[in-house]
């Protein structure tokens, strides 16, 4: 893994579509890409839970969790699709593009750990995933603010549950609590990812496409505070930067998770139920 | 964001286009009809109209029917199914080409329930959404849930997520029988 940042042009699709042309249009694409694959990415990592999960309830809410993902990436990745121009659709998006192409936050792509890592990754994300569909509610593209108004909806739930279960683990038994702290210790160097805008975040957030990321990670953080609180957990301190998910550069856990996802469609091009 | 036509596509008909706005409205209300009698494939007691998820029906210029459908969750696995329906039951009641289309704002609410749709629900066993307006603040407010059988608000919920992605899995402590929740969104 690299510790600077790759060049943006190391993980431009091959295929140029329409939206090749104008800065905008391309930094339009590559917002909906990163939105889609990591919550492509990360309904995938909850899906593995089923048959896992520490209990019943329990393996029903990751499930669930996992669908809401895998429905919201649907929508994105359909609409990257469509902006891309190039004849793909969701599934040849999802299912037909290797590691370097993927867009997502490298935080998604981590493994499912135990139960503690599961969550703590879950509720770093979700906690991103409000501010930011929240932001893109007001989003000057309407197809954008429109899957984020219905996104958001969902992410509420998934916020209660897994901010809930945090600090029951958290402020539960010595071995909750321990857990719990390594997995937040584990996963916290990915987290400065989330909010540190490149020249695509930028682009998209002038255009009034995306919010400004350096505005909202203020919010994010003060929340995160709140519930660290609430679970009686450290905040580990502040990490350089060298991850790159959303430029296409990934932890080596990506090819592994998609080696899997990929296999049938890739196998078998074109099979159906 | 208009979807495909429906998969069986008849050849083109001579679409009845040039008809008056009460002959026009008298066939959406026909295909309203022919809608309300789509069940949902999870909770077969409702239909698609008493969920609230047909946003409109209009008849187009060149004849042809347009239906907007709004998924409830973005990943729920029934919507693919319900457009199969759905088309299946245009193309039996004489709209073959009919266009579905997909709706997502505004975003579907557990509010577009119908009355009859609720009644429908609790009668089924399945506590239909408390709240009238489903709100952000409304989520973290511990909600009293009545017992669909008995009638009770003595209940407690067992499991936030219950085994479709609409419901959440509740007991009742006064007649002890478990049941589903239509949660709130």
């Amino acid at each position: 893994m690299s510790a600077t940042a790759p060049p943006l042009a190391a993980a431009t699709p091959q295929h140029s579509g329409r939206a090749g042309g104008s800065g905008l249009e391309a930094a339009r694409l590559r917002c909906v890409l990163r939105l889609g694959d990591t919550s492509l990415v990360l309904g995938q990592r909850l899906g593995a839970w089923i048959g896992h999960a520490p209990a019943l309830e329990e393996e029903l809410a990751l499930a669930n969790l996992a669908l809401d993902f895998v429905g919201q990436a649907r929508l994105l990745l359909g609409y990257a699709g469509e902006l891309e121009g190039a004849g793909r659709d969701e599934d040849a998006l999802a299912f037909l593009r290797d590691a370097p192409e993927f867009l997502n936050l490298t935080l998604a792509e981590q493994p499912n750990g135990d139960f503690a890592h599961t969550i703590v990754r879950q509720w770093l994300l979700d906690n991103w995933q409000l501010e930011i569909y929240q932001a893109l509610t007001a989003s000057a593209d309407t197809r954008l603010a429109a899957i984020a108004a219905k996104a958001v909806k969902e992410t509420r739930y998934h916020h209660r549950f897994s901010s809930g279960w945090l600090i029951r683990l958290g402020d539960g038994t010595g071995e909750s609590r321990q857990r719990v702290q390594r997995a937040l210790d584990e996963l916290w160097r990915f987290t400065d990812e989330l909010f540190a805008p490149d020249e695509v975040d930028e682009r998209a957030s002038a255009a009034g496409i995306a919010p400004s990321l350096p505005e909202l990670a203020p919010r994010w953080s003060t929340r995160i505070e709140q519930e660290l609180r609430a679970a009686t957990l450290q905040r580990p301190a502040a990490q350089p930067y060298p991850w790159h998910g959303k430029r296409g550069a990934h932890s080596e856990h990506l090819g592994h998770m998609l080696a899997e996802m990929q296999h049938l469609p890739r196998t078998y091009p074109g099979a159906r139920w | 964001m208009s979807g495909p036509p429906c998969p069986a596509t008849a050849p083109a008909r001579a679409s009845p286009a040039a008809g008056t706005a009460a002959e026009h409205a008298d066939r959406e209300q026909h295909v309203w009809g022919v809608l309300g009698r789509v069940p949902d494939p999870e909770i077969p007691v409702l239909s698609i109209v008493d969920l609230g998820i047909v946003r409109h029906v209009r008849q187009q210029a060149d004849g042809r029917m347009c239906v907007g459908l709004t998924p409830t969750y973005s990943g729920c696995p029934a919507t693919e199914l319900i457009r199969t329906m759905v088309c299946a039951a245009l193309e039996s009641a004489g709209f073959p080409d009919a266009i579905l289309e997909e709706v997502l704002s505004p975003p579907w609410t557990s509010d577009w329930l119908t009355a009859g749709g609720r009644a429908k629900l609790r009668a089924f066993g399945i506590a239909p959404p408390e709240e009238a307006v489903a709100s952000p603040r409304r989520l973290w407010q511990v909600a009293a849930v009545s017992c669909p059988r008995c009638g009770s608000r003595q209940t407690e919920r067992l499991s936030e997520f219950g085994s479709t992605p609409c419901k959440a899995h509740y007991r009742c402590r006064e007649c002890r029988e478990p049941f589903d929740y239509f949660k709130c969104l």
